[in-house]
Parts: structure tokens; C-alpha cells; sequence
């Protein structure tokens, strides 16, 4: 499974590689990064088909997290559309009903719940 | 005839007399000029002892005597009008008493002639009498108007000096106003960055938990590949980890930065110039404006364009007092956009740039916009003091004003504006390399 991750931080790449380890290692899960909205464009360009999941911050410099969901759903829309989930460290019910709004499949907050995160992918897998 | 003589002189000294009762002099002169009365005695006298032209001549004498004395007086300076207006009826007086001694048939012949002379010269005494208490009268008038402008020009100058006094009074509590307000506008600005800084610090906060928690399982798995003897895959771990716990100390670094920033920021007085990196100071600033607004604004976003000329030297300033102003100038950007976000279509991407450069022997900040700009109409007026197009309560209209004052008085230094109604604004600022 191919997850692209979306964040201007690119202190959270080390980070996802730490936590999914195991998934790496077992050629589980496949991360690629994008450190804004317009880079994750470019990058879906090419290989929205291989991509299952995509991860994306909301507040971003430039285009936003919400701007790059309505781009992908409106881009990407052959089926199997990917899932798409939010991340923001602005909790607020805005920002969730906006990400809903523009058909984000799941709305999840910083800092990341890495278990809580796992337990989605899980399911999500299975 | 001979009585008009006496009559001239008892005329003389009571006239002064009346004339001085309104005055000062009076106690001084009272008791000689009632001596005026013995001038009856001696018209008496003369009456009875001599003819009529002895009469005249003891009349002319004691008239001229006393026209003498009093000449002499620098008491009746003011009266030497009235005073020598007698002499004509002396001299006519003793020419017509000589010539009746002398040639008594000439005399008698032109009698009525020399009757006319004395009383012409007598009568031109009344004259100028009458005259001379017209003077005084006018003299009187003016002085009392004199007095009366006197007193008016003390009472304005008195009105004057309490309105000033209460001027200066005010003037010292809107100084006082003025300092309350300033700390005001920091506080209200650092108010604006609480947001903007709470955002930030949660960045680095996150961080450092969520590269403990992952360091902590890799303890577990490095503990698991020992106990299966896997050493290679546990060094790797190992550097992982340790990798991790850079990771933590910077973002740990980064927050402690933040915190240091925000108390300089709200700290007043410091006012020690110290070499700054100008590129990092603006960065910071503008990520904690952004933030800020964002945290008031969820929806709002907008693109950060930063053109930072590496290698710039380090500039001696007061950092929290520039940050302030490039605070303010971020806030500005940000609320143009905001604005004309609300009314541009789609197709509007809100954008605040921020330049730096080397100019010569200066160091240029820009910071550019593409909101609403700035109308040509209060382009002069948007450095003055409490000048704001916020609405009430949302500006304290002090921001610029502050940045003048920071860039200008205390740094030695230039902020320039250029803008077109609807494109956008820029403004520049230029920082003098040395002073």
C-alpha cells in the first residue's frame, strides 16, 4: 500500500519512517512525501494509481490542505477514488467540517496518535 | 478798573486750589493758596491809601509776583498755560497806570481805549482758562481710558497665563495617555501574536513528543534484536535513535526560541542596539503574524513569498522594537489580503512577499502585498498617530505611527510606501549598516 504523506514539516518524514518500521520492512505499507500541496500535485500526476492513501496537513504554506482535497476529488475522481485524511493541528470544528465538506474520508489532529493512526490503516487494509 | 488786578490773582489761586483738591499736592499747597484770601487785605489797604493808579500798580505788582512765584513751582508745570496767560493784563495793567501818572490828559482823552485793554486782557484770562480746563478734561478722559486698558490688559494677561497653565496641564496628561496607549498598542500586538506563537510552539512541541514516544518502541525493538543477537539491526536502531534525540533537541531549541522571542517582545525600555540577523528576525515575525491570523481567520490562507539575500551582515538594532514593526507590517499584508479576499473572485491568491536586501550602506526589508492597497487620499496620513481605517475598537490607528518612530528617530533609518488602490502596497524599509 502506497501512502503519500503532505506536510511543510519535513521533520514528519523521519518520523513516519520510524513509526512504520515494521510495515516497511515488510513491504506493508510504502511512503512517499510531499512538502506542499502543489508538490503532492505534481507528484499525483504520475502516480495517483499506485497511491491508496493520502495523508495531508491542512495548514500549510500556499495551497492548502483543503484546496489539495478539492483538487483530488475533483481530479482523481475514477474509481477507486484514493482515501484521503486530514491532519491539523487546529482541532476545530471548522477545519472538520470543511475537510468532510470536500469529501476527506477521515479528519485526525497533531500531534499524531501513530496507534490510533495504525489502527485505521488496519482496517483500511483489511 | 484797579480790582480786576486783585480779582486776576485771588482768581489765580483759587482756581489752583480747586483744581489741585482732586490731587496729592493738595496737603502740600492748600495752606499757601488760602493765603489767596490776603489778597483782599491788601486790596484793602491800597484802597484806602492810594489813588487809583497806585492802586493798579500795587494790583500788577502782587499779580506779577505771584505769576513769579509760581512759575517757579515745578508743581504747576502742568498749569504754565494758564499762568502766563496773565502777563498781557500785567503789562496793559502798569502801562495804563503809568501813562494816567504820567501824562494824565493823554490818558484821559483815550480812557475808554485803555478801559477795553484791560478788560480785553482780562477776558483773554477767562479764555484761557476755559481752555485750559478743556485740556484737562480731554487729558482726564484719556487717562482714565488709560487706566481702564491698563486694568483689561492685566485681566487678559491673567485669563492668559490660567489657560495656559490649564494647556500645560493637559498637555502633560496627554503625554501621559500617549505612554498608556503605546504600551497599550504592545500589548494589544503581543495579544495578536499569543495565536500566532501557541501555533508555533505546539509545531515543535509535537515533535518532541512524537519522536520520544517512536525512540521508546525503538528501545523495545533494539532490546528484541540483541536478544536474537541481531546486532547489525540493532546499531541501526541505535543511530536511529540518536537521531531522534537530535531531532528532539531542536525542535526542544526551536520552541525555547519562540518563548525567548515573545518575552523580548512584550519587554519595554531595553533600548541596547545588538547585532541581528535581519533574514531570521523577519522570518519568524511574518510565520508568528501568519499564524496569528490564521488563528483568528481558519479559513484564511495565503502564500508566503520570502526572497531572504544570503550573506547579509549582521545589523546592529533593537530586535524587539524592529520586530515589532515588521510585525505590524506583516499584520497590515495580511489584512489587505484578508480584505480583498472577501471581495476578488476565485481566481485571487492572497500573497505576502518578504525581501531582503543590501542597498549601498543600508539593509532593505520588503515586505509587499497584493491586497486592497492603499488610496492616494490617505497615503499622507497613514504615519500619523491614531490614523486607522479599522473599524473602532479593531485598530488603535498607533501601529505605523510606532514604526515611523522606531525606524526613523531611534534607528536612524527610512520606511517608504508604494501603492496603488486595489494592486496592493509595499513597503521598504532601510536600516543603516553602521551609525
Amino acid at each position: 500500500m502506497k501512502i503519500l504523506v503532505v506536510d511543510d514539516e519535513a521533520d514528519v518524514q523521519p518520523l513516519f519512517l520510524q513509526c512504520f518500521r515494521k510495515e516497511i520492512r515488510e513491504h506493508e505499507i510504502e511512503f512517499d512525501f510531499a512538502l506542499s500541496g502543489e508538490e503532492a500535485l505534481v507528484y499525483l500526476k504520475e502516480k495517483h494509481s499506485e497511491v491508496v492513501l493520502i495523508l495531508s496537513d491542512i495548514n500549510m504554506p500556499g495551497m492548502s490542505g483543503i484546496d489539495l482535497l478539492s483538487r483530488i476529488r475533483h481530479d482523481y475522481n475514477v474509481p477507486p477514488p484514493p482515501v484521503v485524511m486530514m491532519i491539523t493541528a487546529y482541532g476545530d470544528e471548522e477545519n472538520h467540517r470543511q475537510a468532510i465538506e470536500n469529501g476527506a474520508n477521515d479528519f485526525l489532529t497533531k500531534p499524531l496518535d501513530f496507534n490510533l493512526l495504525k489502527e485505521k490503516l488496519k482496517t483500511l487494509l483489511a | 478798573m484797579y480790582i480786576l488786578y486783585f480779582l486776576a490773582a485771588f482768581l489765580l489761586t483759587f482756581r489752583l486750589k480747586k483744581v489741585l483738591q482732586d490731587t496729592p499736592l493738595y496737603t502740600k499747597w492748600k495752606n499757601q493758596l488760602n493765603y489767596g484770601w490776603g489778597i483782599w487785605l491788601i486790596f484793602g489797604l491800597a484802597q484806602s491809601k492810594m489813588g487809583d493808579s497806585g492802586a493798579s500798580i500795587v494790583g500788577c505788582l502782587l499779580l506779577l509776583g505771584l505769576l513769579q512765584y509760581l512759575s517757579r513751582e515745578p508743581d504747576f508745570e502742568p498749569f504754565q498755560f494758564y499762568i502766563t496767560a496773565h502777563y498781557p493784563l500785567v503789562a496793559v495793567g502798569l502801562l495804563d497806570a503809568l501813562i494816567e501818572l504820567i501824562a494824565p490828559d493823554f490818558y484821559e482823552k483815550w480812557r475808554s481805549y485803555f478801559g477795553f485793554a484791560v478788560l480785553a486782557a482780562f477776558v483773554w484770562i477767562y479764555a484761557r482758562w476755559v481752555n485750559s480746563k478743556k485740556q484737562r478734561k480731554d487729558l482726564e478722559v484719556a487717562t482714565r481710558r488709560n487706566t481702564e486698558l491698563d486694568r483689561l490688559v492685566t485681566e487678559r494677561t491673567a485669563e492668559l497665563t490660567k489657560q495656559k497653565n490649564e494647556l500645560q496641564e493637559t498637555v502633560k496628561l496627554l503625554q501621559a495617555t500617549q505612554a498608556q496607549l503605546i504600551q497599550q498598542e504592545k500589548l494589544a500586538s503581543l495579544g495578536e501574536l499569543t495565536a500566532g506563537i501557541a501555533h508555533e510552539i505546539q509545531n515543535p512541541l509535537n515533535f518532541v513528543n512524537n519522536f520520544s514516544e517512536v525512540s521508546m518502541e525503538l528501545i523495545d525493538e533494539m532490546e528484541e534484536e540483541l536478544n536474537k543477537g541481531d546486532t547489525a539491526e540493532a546499531i541501526a536502531i541505535a543511530t536511529d535513535i540518536k537521531q531522534n534525540l537530535e531531532k528532539i533537541i531542536h525542535h526542544g531549541k526551536r520552541a525555547d526560541g519562540i518563548v525567548k522571542g515573545m518575552l523580548q517582545h512584550s519587554r519595554s525600555g531595553g533600548d541596547t542596539k545588538e547585532p541581528t540577523d535581519i533574514n531570521k528576525l523577519a522570518d519568524e515575525y511574518l510565520r508568528l503574524a501568519y499564524h496569528g491570523l490564521r488563528a483568528k481567520d481558519k479559513l484564511f490562507n495565503a502564500e508566503l513569498v520570502t526572497h531572504f539575500s544570503e550573506n547579509l551582515p549582521l545589523v546592529g538594532m533593537i530586535s524587539q522594537d524592529v520586530g515589532r514593526v515588521l510585525l505590524n507590517l506583516f499584520n497590515n499584508a495580511f489584512y489587505a489580503t484578508q480584505h480583498k479576499k472577501a471581495t476578488a473572485g476565485a481566481g485571487y491568491k492572497p500573497t505576502v512577499e518578504l525581501s531582503t536586501s543590501l542597498d549601498g550602506k543600508n539593509v532593505r526589508i520588503t515586505v509587499k502585498d497584493n491586497g486592497t492597497g492603499i488610496p492616494d487620499a490617505i497615503k499622507d496620513k497613514i504615519m500619523q498617530p491614531f490614523f486607522t481605517t479599522k473599524p473602532t475598537g479593531e485598530g488603535t490607528g498607533l501601529g505605523l505611527s510606532l514604526s515611523y518612530d522606531i525606524i526613523v528617530k531611534a534607528h536612524g533609518g527610512k520606511i517608504d510606501i508604494q501603492s496603488k488602490e486595489g494592486e496592493g502596497a509595499e513597503f521598504i524599509i532601510l536600516l543603516p549598516l553602521t551609525k
